[in-house]
């Protein structure tokens, strides 16, 4: 079953054609990959399906439902979360208080609840923190739950923002980059991580460099090189695709 | 400080009653130690206090930096004044008006906020400096064609608040005690000032004051975490314009005279410094800014008087050495404590993190949003 359906998305900045009619779909409960050399477009892909950027032609659907140039607040309500390659978390929140902001979208207490605290508002609250921890333990942090996120560790850095658009209880989630910069330790640790996502239900989309960790836990996985899909496919037959060898290793190999 | 601090928490009872005991004695203190105009200084001082938590939502809280918070104040009064005096010959009770201006005020905080949406920083402080002043300029200008605000003369005779005959604005003997006027309404404020600090502190901790925080810290990543930006923006203008505009009624049932002279940029100026002096984002914080703000201008004016006394005239106007100081107490703080007196914690690690190297690249990321 497509959960996520990229139909012929374009992406144009001024000349520069960042992604030239893209297709792709995502299955239900695969681990999807994205690869492809620098400047290829996968994080404009990203931002253009998590509302970030208006695409400039082609149409994005989760479920059927389109979610192309709509706002990133109403693409999270629809179940499809995001971490960035570069983390942006609340850096200057706790742990925890950056996982309950995931939580937001799940929930209602206005200004009136918030002032008077009344049996729902403090029964809703008492919720958002207790599932935020789970969701701490989840990721292997909660004995990190008051530290600063600023102070947290790189690799930790990148758990807590998994854990924290974890909580936006996404069926889609988005991965840009997450073993970035992180020594074979952590990316084992990582892809541990990635199928106990799987394990819970999760979809998941994942941009990566590192072609081991991608061929290891992906089901599929699309090629792009100068804005364009070259390749899609399982990782073994991607692998010995000419076109991605080419595009990795330069025309000529 | 510090040991106030703690001997305060291992008694909160004992704290919490002095607290209370000094605070209703204050105006009695105050008035036999320094005089009854000082008692009028303490009513401004719990006005700006409102003035001060209500700006800080907006710019504490959610980080948008708004140089036109007095137009709110200004709507509050005016319709104070509109409901409540000759101008129309209406005479609503109070608690009929300040909930209406408080209403007006937050809807014209999500009225101006909306334009502003996209802007942030120096760009938004701009334009909410112009509404504010457009604000004014109508209530300047609006004694014709019809006679609506009476111009720059104003409008004058406002009601005092009076709850069930009794009048604030006269004196009264309540248990042989002489209450006057000013002494009435500091009770009065005080309960609205309460009131206010109760309401900002319980927005800073809930799910509405995580958004707003979120907001300040990375736009973008709030949106990508399904916070609406907009409306929990929106949410913050209105909430601010709210208890500018309640702070507003109870200026003009106080004065019982406004003008838009009242309500110019150095007022939202003012207010602004309040904040930023006494620790953005921290209650306290802005509590202590807004009263050192009100108070200390007042204590200089003795500075004229001592000149008189020392020199025979007055060599340096105290309005003058007013914001000579103000200037120098600025720059004093920026240099040493930036983040203000009683920063809160968060902001005072935000920054510190700007000292450094680990300001967050703010990537133009947006083109969807509006």
């Amino acid at each position: 079953m497509t959960l996520l359906a990229v139909d012929n998305v374009t992406k144009r900045f001024g000349g520069l054609n960042a992604l030239e009619g893209v297709t792709l779909s995502v299955n239900a409960g695969e681990v999807y990959g994205l690869i492809g050399p620098n400047g290829a477009g996968k994080t404009t892909l990203f931002n253009c399906m998590t509302g970030l950027y208006t695409v400039s032609a082609g149409a994005i659907r989760l479920q059927d439902t389109p979610i192309h140039n709509r706002k990133p607040h109403h693409i999270v309500g629809r179940g499809f979360a995001r971490t960035f390659q570069n983390i942006r978390l609340f850096a200057n929140m706790s742990t925890l208080e950056n996982v309950m902001v995931g939580r937001h979208v799940r929930t209602r207490t206005g200004v009136l609840g918030a002032v008077l605290r009344d049996p729902r508002s403090r029964a809703e609250e008492g919720a958002i923190h207790d599932r935020s921890m789970e969701l701490l333990d989840f990721v292997g942090l909660r004995n990190r739950s008051r530290t600063l996120a600023s102070h947290l560790a790189y690799g930790d850095q990148r758990r807590l923002e998994i854990a924290r658009a974890l909580a936006t209880e996404p069926k889609l989630l988005a991965l840009d980059e997450p073993v970035a910069g992180m020594n074979p330790n952590e990316r084992r640790e990582m892809g541990e991580l990635f199928i106990r996502l799987r394990e819970s239900g999760i979809t998941l989309l994942l941009i990566e460099h590192d072609v081991k960790l991608v061929m290891g836990v992906c089901d599929r996985v699309a090629v792009l090189d100068y804005g364009r899909k070259i390749a899609e496919g399982v990782p073994d037959e991607v692998r010995r695709d000419p076109a991605v060898v080419a595009a990795y290793l330069g025309g000529a190999a | 400080m510090r040991n106030v601090r703690d001997w305060a928490s291992k008694h909160p009872t004992f704290a919490f009653a002095m607290l209370a005991v000094l605070l209703a004695v204050l105006p009695f203190v105050v008035g036999a130690g320094l005089g009854k105009g000082w008692v009028r200084v303490l009513d401004f001082a719990l006005l700006y206090t409102m003035l001060a938590l209500g700006l800080n939502i907006v710019v504490g809280y959610a980080g948008l930096l708004d140089l036109g918070y007095i137009a709110f104040y200004a709507l509050g009064a005016y319709l104070f004044a509109w409901l409540g005096s000759p101008q129309f010959g209406l005479h609503l009770p109070f608690w009929v008006v300040l909930p209406l201006g408080a209403l007006l005020a937050g809807s014209f905080g999500v009225l101006l906020g909306a334009p502003t949406l996209r802007l942030r920083g120096d760009y938004l402080a701009i334009v909410t400096l112009g509404f504010g002043e457009i604000i004014r300029i109508f209530m300047n200008n609006l004694d014709q064609p019809v006679n609506i605000t009476n111009g720059p003369q104003g409008i004058n005779l406002i009601d005092p608040i009076s709850i069930g005959g009794f009048s604030l604005g006269d004196k009264h003997i309540v248990l042989g005690i002489p209450l006057f006027s000013p002494t009435l309404y500091y009770y009065l404020f005080l309960a609205f000032t309460l009131f206010t600090i109760f309401v900002a502190l319980r927005l800073q901790d809930s799910r509405i004051g995580r958004a707003w925080a979120a907001i300040r810290e990375d736009e973008i990543a709030a949106a990508a975490m399904g916070i609406n930006t907009r409306n929990i923006k929106l949410l913050a203008f209105a909430m601010g314009a709210t208890f500018g505009g309640l702070a507003g009624g109870l200026f003009a049932a106080f004065q019982g005279f406004i003008s838009p002279e009242s309500f110019n940029l150095m007022e939202s100026i003012m207010i602004l410094c309040m904040i930023v002096l006494g620790g953005m984002g921290n209650i306290p914080g802005v509590i202590l800014g807004a009263v050192l703000l009100t108070v200390l201008p007042e204590a200089l004016r003795y500075v004229g008087d001592w000149q008189r006394a020392a020199l025979g005239r007055v060599v340096v106007d105290p309005n003058d050495l007013r914001m000579l100081l103000f200037g120098i107490a600025m720059v004093a703080m920026m240099l040493y404590r930036p983040a203000g007196l009683l920063p809160s914690r968060q902001r005072k690690r935000e920054f510190r993190a700007e000292d450094g190297v680990a300001e967050q690249e703010q990537a133009s990321l947006y083109d969807v949003q509006a």
